[in-house]
């Protein structure tokens, strides 16, 4: 098996670029996704039960919402992507055959799609954010502090979604992990409600999970709050993302490199 | 490039073996700057893994292998931005239309933009597909993707071609367009390395060629060279009445008979009488001409033995 550590190359980039121009032709549709899905949570999430919970966590219930909505997009936009576009092109459209087939390496490839992942993610979390911003449950500019945040989390949670699509064997591979994975962190992890009303026992294993880190900065950015223990969170997310493209590397060349 | 090193290939006893089913099994050839350079040999011989192995895209059990005196796969970046690969099965990008695709792939090799557009004229021209530029990959026929890969694969003005089946699916017109274009290249100074079941196209084409056989090289030399060695100079190729003419030359000599499909061979230096012969037996049809690529294959390959 070939374990050399990636390289981190301007080739990346060009992968990048590749998807953001096939991505510019569904620029409307795609936006309408972004921007619509939103729109539909926080104003029957946001007002229906925020007509029942004033404050969650002395913030009001919509900005709680937002802030966990921003977060969990993030999260499902990168997975997605990781995980079935970036399958569609490795296996069955073949495009990674013909990428390699220059001087382009597995390496730059998923480092280019780590990108786009993180990209995508930025797109949809930015909509929401502009939502919540005009729905008024955005409390100051610094609430802008999230974009980088947001590219971040997506880089996050690209590095696993990659690992899975690199031993997937068909696009059914992916509902294990969304059922068992993407799905308990967006019903656990405090988008809806603060992690700390559940059982202690359970808290300790949601705090090995992303999107709790991811939210933990997102909410106080968001409703003007002091943020704790930045490291630990940047950290976390760093890791997830730094692990799981080595590991994507290594998966996906045993994989292609035959 | 500036030093002008003699030898683009290099292998020496490369092997490589899949879940202990040796595939490519100790081959030693090389390939000299501005030859076409040709691997033959039936499915499953080994000839697309055998350009992998050169192109670094799969790792050898063994043996040596370089590409521009550079050690591959040690050196599989610098050695892919100087060469151009036509795969056996196309993969051109569907997302794209096929202007698009020569750019994009054009990007893989950083070329720049200003390059790019000139030179991705003279592709649509070569690919015959100036008409087509703005289609989607979806919507070309199957000869029309195969011409845009191959002119795909030239977009980084390559030293060396590798070329897995380049004319397969096209039609004679196409096919004979592109074995002009490809011998132009061959003047230009460019190396190609190619593999083609066609008996034909490599008789047209390769300066030298190996036939391969379950991994090995079991022949090799220019294709006069392999006529010359492997096959007598005629042949009488019966396509119907096989069996008649198996009948009436049971008790002749010098002749070697070989049966592919339902055609049957006969080869002679003299074929002269046998054809005289065939000639006032109704129920035979036979063709008789020079012996040519196909009966070297044939006899070297050939599976099912008469006489
Ligand atoms: N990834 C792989 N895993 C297992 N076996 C493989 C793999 N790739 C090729 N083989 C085997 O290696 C042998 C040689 O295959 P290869 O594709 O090199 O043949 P080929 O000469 O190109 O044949 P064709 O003329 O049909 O294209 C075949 O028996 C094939 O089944
Ligand atoms: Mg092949």
């Amino acid at each position: 098996m070939d374990l050399r550590l990636p390289l981190v190359r301007k080739s990346a980039f060009t992968i990048w670029r590749r998807n953001a121009l096939v991505w510019r032709r569904l620029l409307g549709p795609s936006l309408v996704i972004n921007f619509g899905e939103p729109f539909l949570y926080l104003l029957g999430l946001g007002f229906g039960l925020g007509a029942f919970i004033e404050t969650m966590d002395d913030m009001p219930y919509l900005t709680f919402l937002a802030s966990g909505i921003i977060a969990a997009s993030a999260m499902n936009t990168a997975s997605f992507e990781g995980m079935y576009s970036v399958y569609t092109r490795m296996i069955p459209q073949r495009t990674y055959e013909s990428m390699m087939a220059t001087p382009i390496e597995v390496d730059d490839i998923l480092a280019g799609e780590m990108m786009w992942c993180a990209t995508k993610s930025l797109i949809s979390g930015s909509a929401i954010l502009a939502v919540a911003a005009l729905l008024g449950a955005v409390s100051g500019w610094q609430a802008l502090w999230v974009i980088p945040v947001i590219f971040l989390m997506g880089l996050c949670f690209a590095g696993p979604a990659m690992v899975m699509t690199s031993f997937a064997t068909g696009y059914d591979f992916f509902n294990y992990y969304m059922t068992l994975v993407v799905t308990p962190m967006f019903i656990l992890s405090g988008v809806f409600f603060p992690v700390t009303s559940l059982p202690e026992t359970a808290q300790v294993f949601i705090q090995l999970l992303p999107l709790t880190h991811a939210i933990d900065l997102v909410r106080p950015i968001v409703s003007g709050q002091q943020v704790n223990n930045i490291g630990l969170h940047i950290a976390v997310l760093l890791a997830y993302a730094v692990v799981g493209y080595y590991l994507a590397v290594i998966l996906v060349r045993r994989r292609l490199i035959i | 490039m500036s030093e002008k090193i003699n030898k683009i290939v290099r292998i020496d006893k490369l092997k490589k073996s899949y879940n202990n089913n040796i595939v490519v099994n100790g081959i030693s050839f090389d390939v000299n700057r501005g030859m076409c350079f040709g691997l033959l040999g039936p499915n499953g011989a080994g000839k697309t893994t055998t350009l992998r192995l050169i192109l670094g895209l799969s790792p050898a059990d063994s043996g040596a292998l370089s590409v521009f005196d550079l050690e591959m796969p040690a050196h599989a970046r610098q050695v892919r931005q100087r060469i151009g690969v036509v795969p056996q099965a196309d993969n051109l990008d569907p997302d794209f239309t096929v202007v698009e695709n020569l750019f994009i792939y054009g990007s893989y090799f950083q070329i720049t933009r200003s390059v790019l557009n000139k030179r991705i004229g003279e592709l649509l021209e070569f690919a015959g597909l100036q008409d087509r530029a703005d289609t989607k990959i979806g919507a070309l026929s199957g000869g029309m993707q195969r011409r845009l890969t191959i002119a795909r694969a030239l977009v980084n003005d390559p030293e060396l071609i590798v070329l897995d089946e380049p004319t397969t699916g096209l039609d004679p017109q196409a096919r004979h367009m592109i074995w002009g274009r490809l011998r132009k290249l061959m003047q230009q100074g460019k190396t190609l390395l190619l593999t083609t079941h066609y008996m034909e196209e490599a008789e047209r084409l390769c300066d030298e060629l190996i036939v391969m056989e379950q991994g090995k090289i079991i022949a090799q030399g220019s294709p006069k060279q392999l006529i010359n060695k492997y096959v007598e100079s005629e042949v009488v190729e019966v396509r119907s009445g096989g069996e008649q003419a198996m009948e009436y030359i049971k008790n002749m000599n010098g002749y070697r008979v070989e049966k592919a499909g339902d055609t049957h061979y006969f080869y002679s230096n003299n074929a002269r009488e046998l054809v005289l012969q065939f000639e006032k037996i109704k129920d035979i049809v036979f063709l008789h001409r020079p012996a040519n690529l196909e009966d070297v294959f044939l006899k070297l390959t050939g599976r099912e033995l008469v006489d």
